[in-house]
């Protein structure tokens, strides 16, 4: 028998490195990472012209007092209650807490009537707005726990009250407002960090969606309403932020044409 | 201790219309947030120097 090679038998290539790379879980999450979230998108240095309105800062102020009251409640816990409740610079720092707090709600607030009276959903960002909700009301609850952890008569009236709203829906048993270690270790540990995640998908969602344009004025409605899709939506804002010319101005409630700004 | 600017040493003042009740602090902040609101929308925000410059 002579020592002949098989044409149909698989060739014993070495394998491509490049290849082997391309399937390990590493390589493959960063390419879909980049793909949904390129930097362009992820640290954009412009936005459509419809953005240069005041209502799209309540957003940024909200994050701005987000950062104030993860920033002194990190302060707080490391220095402990004694510390908060009996010295002045303690007494400053749990005020600074309860007003970024305040603040927070307040410009959550104008953010959520900004977005809604927008119809912020539209053009896929449902999963942007409902992200929005649950931040909101997990800081409901983060407040709710915080009030009820200050050790005064008003967090024992404040619990005395809703240890029987909330008994009445049958939470109490595993969410007891009575049992004050609970409460604080969800103020200060659970609750931060579920809103923390939450308000950080929130916001790549936005950078990958992009700003929601403003809703048509109501002659351009029947026009537009046939050409918008939702796919058809992020196109044309895509092309707003690319061109010069491409964007809409005036009031974010009602558009017009011009210019995008930096 | 500094004495507070708005006496807190009383019974709140309340707003009743049917079954709804409002503190009136609660009321001073809703109506100071409809007016930030109507604010933000009305007042033009200025825009950037690079966009002045035309273009980006």
């Amino acid at each position: 028998m002579s020592a002949t090679t098989d044409p149909g038998a698989p060739a014993q290539a070495t394998p491509d490195p490049d290849v082997a790379r391309s399937r390990m879980w590493t390589s493959r999450l960063r390419e879909a990472a980049v793909r949904s979230l390129p930097p362009e998108k992820l640290l954009p240095d412009t936005q459509p012209s419809y953005v240069a309105s005041w209502v799209y800062v309540f957003g940024v102020l909200t994050l701005a007092a987000l950062a104030v009251i993860i920033a002194s409640g990190t302060i707080l816990v490391l220095k402990g209650p004694s510390w908060w409740h009996l010295s002045k610079a303690g007494l400053f720092m749990n005020s600074i807490h309860l007003w970024s707090v305040e603040l927070f709600m307040f410009f959550m607030v104008l953010h959520l009537w900004g977005k809604f009276f927008m119809a912020a959903w539209r053009g896929k960002r449902a999963l942007t707005w409902m992200t929005g909700v649950v931040s909101f009301l997990l800081s409901i609850g983060a407040a709710f726990t915080g009030y009820i952890s200050q050790q005064n008569f008003d967090s024992q009236w404040i619990s005395t009250q809703a240890k029987d709203g909330l008994n009445s829906v049958g939470v109490g048993a595993f969410f007891n407002v009575l049992n004050f270690g609970q409460m604080l270790l969800w103020h200060v540990l659970l609750l931060p960090v579920v809103v923390v995640v939450i308000v950080a998908l929130h916001l790549l969602l936005v950078r990958r969606r992009g700003v929601v344009r403003p809703l048509p004025l109501p002659a351009h409605r029947r026009s537009v309403s046939r050409e918008t899709s939702p796919g058809h939506e992020q196109v044309v804002t895509a092309a707003a932020a690319a061109t010069p010319t491409g964007g809409t101005t005036g009031s974010p409630l009602g558009a017009g044409p011009a210019d995008k700004t930096s | 201790m500094t004495a507070a600017l708005i006496d807190l040493d009383h019974v709140g003042h309340y707003l009743h219309w049917g079954f709804i009740q409002l503190s009136v602090a609660n009321a001073v902040i809703i109506g100071l947030m409809v007016v930030i609101f109507v604010v933000a929308i009305a007042l033009p925000f200025r825009a950037g120097h690079r966009a002045r410059r035309g273009g980006r």
